[in-house]
């Protein structure tokens, strides 16, 4: 998917500090990405390994104790950390939008889900209201909900409706990209299954490009085309989403692709990463992996290791010494 | 694992009497009201015609979308719901015997339950030592003062809470999601129960912590302790359990061996439900389609025909108004489907 072609989003050296009592905890550490028009870019890892963090922050909704502390967030050239408040409202929703994880949390529980669409619609348009009930009723129908759901309460919707009504709100605006963070792992797989294929008839058809956060890598498998694998806050490998699942080469990839029973395949005890997440109030000079990783050297404990671009045919982007020498000899 | 050096008490009565143990459900129904007519009352059935058997050191598994019913199992088994219909036995004990009937403090030293929500599972005010305090003074009465102590620090050894005594001082906010499930299963242990019920004990986890959990319980299989595992994950069911039940609307529809169930499943629900897994390496879209979603029955008493007919691929005539008979395809392979 990636060429000469201008990205989307641009996000470079991006650094997010939470600020505690007891020290800053660096979430998300100089993290690089773009993202290019109608591509699908997934992010995995563990809990608390910034990728949640990194979403809020493309969005600019970070609060205190949260500061984005470093780097820049371009969105088809403009700066998205610098926006003024009215320019940032602008920018947030008709531009990106985003689907959270709790789609009972995400809706308002006493307003009907057609006021809900009407109101982001008014909100950034100004068109009657007739004409915004008709653009509401026509996303529904796209995300497959009948019209006449427009004057139903969230909480008449199973959970996979209401999702459904989140991803119709997310897009009502058309944006260029959508931010997805774990938007179906509260929903029974089947249900997951309807929605992601869903998505993806509307991504063909409206041509919009998904920022998609999840620790589930078999669903990433199916639906990325590239994958950014994060540790402790810090991208420790990307690639094109073949290469990453068919030949990880950074050890905690390797680990979290071994994570996972499989339906098919061997069935053999399974160890998973050893030990626990950093502690990111406590962090060592070298790698952030060498606690939890089997190939750990003196070099692994002296030396922070740079992400690098692979000779491998598909430009995959690795930061760890060991890989990097590998590449090398 | 290396904590089990000291041979605890469960781990006695277990090698004791590990033959004669085990959960039996012989057609379980169960009815709920619905409040919604004044005069006519109106059934729904969450569960029809359940059976399924544990023994002692194995693992059934439960596997099905939400309201399948598979919680409902559980919680009957722990006598919260009273059968409308059907027969459970623990140890060839009736549990709902009108004449010889089991004690609710006898019935909770045999069967425990863990639940899916860590975090709201353990009471936030006191420390683990005092909820692990509990069970054990209940139940293991014979123990007293340093026996109790002792008792309590070998469990948390046990699964892989250890140094045990500085995690017994602690309060469950200090814990991780994965510690908390360890705690649950801790206490559920040391009540000296030979079965645990296992609602999802995973599917709140992280990643990386949920194979730690299951390897803890795989573990405690091992020592004889027998697994109700219900999980809407038939990947882990596999992994897990040597059984694997799928339900659908409160009907078992396909039950047997696990890897026989998974790797050639016969009933189109679980054909269904496997090719929605999502699986690295297989790209989108050769999937199994099912055009006819969000058909999910209310199945009534006086409901006939096969559950799945509504959204099945091979449904014929008879599917409507006929219950399908049981098949069994291969040596511990069960399935309803007339279309084999």
């Amino acid at each position: 998917m990636t060429g000469i072609r201008e990205p989307l989003l641009s996000i470079s050296d991006l650094c997010v500090d939470y600020i505690t009592d007891d020290g800053n905890a660096r979430a998300v550490n100089k993290v690089n990405l773009d993202i290019y028009p109608g591509e699908t870019v997934g992010l995995a890892g563990e809990s608390g390994c910034g990728k949640s963090t990194l979403a809020f922050a493309i969005a600019n909704l970070h609060n205190a104790p949260a500061l984005i502390s470093g780097g820049q967030i371009n969105f088809q050239g403009q700066d998205v950390l610098t926006m003024s408040p009215e320019e940032l409202r602008q920018f947030r929703w008709s531009k990106a939008s985003m689907v959270f994880q709790s789609a009972m949390n995400s809706l308002n529980p006493v307003i009907t889900i057609g006021d809900q669409l009407v109101d982001v619609v008014l909100a950034h348009e100004t068109i009657s209201i007739a004409e915004a009930e008709k653009r509401a009723i026509a996303m529904l129908d796209m995300v497959g909900i009948h019209a006449s759901r427009m004057k139903s309460y969230p909480h008449q919707l199973s959970g996979g409706m209401r999702q459904r009504v989140v991803i119709a709100i997310a897009l009502i605006l058309r944006p260029k990209l959508i931010i997805m963070d774990e938007p179906t792992t509260a929903l029974d797989v089947v249900v997951e299954r309807d929605i992601m294929d869903q998505l993806y008839d509307l991504k063909e058809e409206l041509g919009f490009a998904i920022l998609f956060i999840s620790h589930d890598l078999g669903l990433m498998g199916q639906i990325t085309d590239r994958i950014g694998i994060m540790y402790a806050g810090k991208m420790v490998e990307l690639g094109e989403t073949e290469g990453i699942i068919a030949n990880p080469q950074h050890p905690y990839t390797q680990g979290l692709l071994r994570s996972f029973p499989t339906i098919h395949g061997p069935k053999e005890r399974l160890e998973g990463i050893p030990g626990h997440p950093l502690n990111l109030l406590d962090v060592p000079d070298g790698c952030y992996f060498q606690d939890r990783c089997s190939q750990c050297d003196t070099i692994c404990i002296d030396m922070m290791p740079n992400i690098e671009v692979l000779k491998v045919p598909d430009e995959r982007q690795v930061a760890c010494h060991k890989v990097v020498q590998g590449e090398v000899l | 694992m290396n904590q089990l050096t000291e041979a605890t008490m469960v781990e006695q009565v277990v090698t004791n009497e590990t033959s004669s143990l085990s959960i039996e459900v012989d057609n379980l129904v169960i009815d709920f009201a619905l409040d919604n007519a004044l005069f006519k009352r109106e059934y729904m059935r969450a569960l029809n015609g359940v059976s399924f058997s544990i023994k002692a050191g194995e693992a059934m598994a439960l596997v099905g979308e939400s309201g399948s019913g598979k919680s409902t199992c559980a919680r009957t088994l722990c006598r919260l719901y009273k059968p409308t219909d059907g027969v459970l036995k623990l140890n060839g004990r009736d549990l709902n015997s009108s004449t010889s009937k089991m004690s609710q403090a006898e019935l909770a030293k045999q069967i425990q339950m863990i639940f899916q929500d860590p975090f709201g599972s353990l009471n936030p005010v006191h420390t683990i030592r005092h909820q692990m305090y509990r069970p054990i003074s209940i139940h293991m009465p014979e123990l007293k003062g340093e026996a109790i102590e002792d008792y309590m620090l070998s469990i948390l050894e046990r699964v892989g809470l250890s140094p045990a005594k500085q995690t017994a001082d602690k309060f469950p906010h200090e814990l991780s999601g994965g510690q908390r499930q360890r705690v649950a299963i801790a206490r559920a242990l040391a009540t000296g129960a030979k079965f645990i019920l296992a609602d999802e004990p995973i599917s709140m986890l992280d990643v990386s912590i949920r194979l730690g959990i299951l390897n803890l319980m795989a573990d405690m299989k091992e020592e004889g302790i027998g697994f109700l595992y219900i999980t809407h994950d038939i990947a882990t069911a596999r992994y897990f359990a040597e059984r694997t039940g799928v339900m659908y609307v409160g009907h078992m529809v396909e039950w047997g061996n696990s890897d026989s169930v998974t790797q050639n499943p016969q009933h189109p629900y679980t054909q269904l439900l496997i090719s929605a897994v999502p699986e690295v390496g297989r790209k989108r879209g050769n999937a199994t389609k099912d055009g006819k979603k969000s058909l999910i029955p209310l199945w009534k008493p006086e409901s006939k025909g096969c559950p799945f007919a509504a959204r099945c691929p091979k449904v014929t005539d008879q599917c409507h108004t006929e219950m399908p008979s049981v098949t069994q395809v291969a040596e511990d392979h069960f399935v309803r489907c007339f279309a084999l």
